[in-house]
């Protein structure tokens, strides 16, 4: 069930909460509280704007235990507009081709499912950019 | 050729015999089982003294065979009760990283005699199993909670890289031809059948852009080297003596989207480097390469970062043959992870049992003519450990 793992990333999972490095500026995500640049302490929290582009993508046909329902979904390498890249599925892709370069946003959805009586996991996914936000 | 590479000391690490099971489906064999078959092809392979370690590459046996301590499971089942033993685990580097703790065992005096065993038992389980399993090796918490799984990273590792770099569809068909075409005389081998550039092109995609000839097959199996140090070398074995010139382990970000730019493999580059200069080498040196070929994007990553082929430029050493047993770098001279199979934990091993016999001149058909120094390099992941390994003949240059 792991219930307490899933409840400590909910900042991270649910609103892409990182953070900045007091020292060097570098955006974070996903946390770690050392900045992986300058190897100083990295505590203050930071609200991504949850826009970014396909740096890569694939389908995921033979899927790992509980994920076999969504199967087959499409992964892919998100570059944040922020800096840092991270792993997440793409949805709500509709009759579009995707394309590396691709504006992405983010949007809330189920990760995964264990069975009927289990917990569901909630997280990040990102969609086509529906508005041209300004930068 | 250096004066490093040709000083020999006391203290010079050995290995001195080899032995390994056949890679496939072994329904009626278990994890120990496997294990055993490989300890006793050592024991005939060469002189046999009681090693006081042993090492165990594994990486699945917790989730898959339920089964933890491993050195002490495979010692006892093996007639070696009451040595050192201990289980290495670095995803698909557990071999070569198994190798490293022998050889500083070794080298540090405080061990004389070391046995290494890389296995791996995956034929329990259902595919949707497995593939949780194997997504163990990336980050639980910010890759696999994604549902990503290893055969995906390396399809979004070579759809970048076709992004990148202006390639041919076919642009990695050499990898799994050339693996293929040299596990046909390989008798461990799992796949003894070359293929045609036809059957690549038409091979059914796995996870685009990767298709079924691009990724290596997992099975069981089960390998063993028994390593020494020179001056407690009990007897001469009945083969020249191949000697440990560079052993290095190098860790990156277990998170692929963590590293600033994913298409260089910073821990092959490290580790292939540090490599390089114990033992006084240049990548020019390298008579053969048992690269990590798990997937051909990882062939061709593998050969840029080490140092073999200039950035965006890995792949065409394959399709201009350059990797051919009789070419310029051979590579996967008994197969590879793609034709020999995929074993998980025990890749490394596999490799440095093929580079030993490679170098004393008992590789059969596969044999790479002259063969005097070769190289080994397995991966954790997408190169969040690399274990980089150079051994030399010991009557070589």
């Amino acid at each position: 069930m792991e219930i307490s793992r899933h409840w400590r990333l909910k900042r991270q999972r649910y609103a892409l909460i990182g953070e900045v490095c007091p020292h060097c500026q570098k955006k974070i995500f996903p946390p770690r509280d050392i900045c992986p640049e300058c190897s100083e302490d990295a505590r203050t929290l930071y609200q991504f704007s949850g826009r970014g582009e396909v740096y890569s993508y694939t389908t995921v046909y033979q899927a790992p235990s509980g994920y076999e329902a969504n199967a087959p979904y499409t992964v892919a390498l998100v570059k944040l507009v922020e800096g840092p890249m991270l792993t997440a599925q793409l949805t709500d892709l509709g009759d579009e081709p995707i394309e590396v370069g691709m504006p992405v946003e983010m949007v809330t959805r189920k990760l995964r499912s264990d069975g009927e009586r289990g917990m569901l996991v909630y997280g990040y996914k990102f969609r086509p950019r529906l508005i041209e936000a300004s930068e | 050729m250096t004066m490093a590479q040709n000083a020999k000391t006391p203290n010079d690490v050995l290995i001195i015999g080899v032995g390994m099971t056949p890679v496939g489906e072994h329904w009626e064999k278990s994890l120990r089982e496997l294990a055993l078959d490989a300890i006793t092809a050592l024991r005939t392979d060469t002189v046999w003294v009681r090693p006081q370690a042993l090492y165990v590459a594994n990486m699945l046996a917790p989730y898959l065979s339920g089964q933890t301590q491993l050195g002490a499971l495979l010692a006892d089942f093996a007639g070696l009760r009451g040595i050192e033993a201990i289980t290495i685990e670095a995803a698909g580097a557990s071999g070569g990283a198994a190798a490293r703790q022998a050889y500083l065992a070794l080298a540090s005096g405080m061990i004389d005699i070391a046995l290494v065993v890389g296995v791996e038992k995956v034929t329990e389980r259902t595919s949707s199993e497995l593939e949780a399993a194997l997504s163990t090796s990336s980050d639980a918490d910010h890759e696999a909670v994604h549902g990503i799984t290893p055969t995906a990273q390396a399809a979004l590792l070579m759809r970048r890289y076709m992004h990148e770099y202006d390639i041919p569809d076919d642009a990695f068909a050499g990898f799994s031809l050339n693996a293929h075409a040299n596990a046909v005389t390989n008798p461990q081998a799992m796949y003894r059948r070359a293929i045609q550039i036809e059957n690549y092109l038409n091979a059914p995609m796995v996870s685009e852009p990767v298709n079924l000839f691009d990724a290596a097959p997992l099975a069981d199996g089960a390998a063993a080297l028994l390593m020494a140090r020179t001056d407690a070398l009990p007897e001469s074995p009945p083969y020249p003596l191949v000697r440990v010139a560079a052993s290095s382990v190098i860790s990156s970000t277990v998170a692929l989207h963590d590293r600033s730019d994913p298409l260089q493999l910073e821990s092959v580059a490290e580790s292939s480097a540090q490599a390089f200069q114990q033992a006084g080498l240049t990548p020019g040196d390298i008579d053969f390469f048992e690269l990590h070929d798990q997937y051909s994007i990882f062939a061709a990553l593998s050969l840029e970062a080490a140092g073999f082929a200039t950035r965006g430029e890995g792949w065409r050493l394959a399709q201009d043959g350059a990797i051919a047993k009789d070419a310029g770098i051979p590579i996967c001279t008994f197969g590879g992870s793609k034709a020999r199979g995929d074993t998980g934990g025990a890749t490394g091993i596999y490799q440095l049992a093929e580079t030993t016999l490679q170098l004393q001149g008992r590789a059969g058909k596969n044999q790479v003519p002259g063969a005097k120094i070769g190289m080994a390099q397995c991966l954790g992941a997408s190169g969040a450990t690399a274990a980089t390994h150079i051994l030399c003949r010991e009557d070589g240059p």
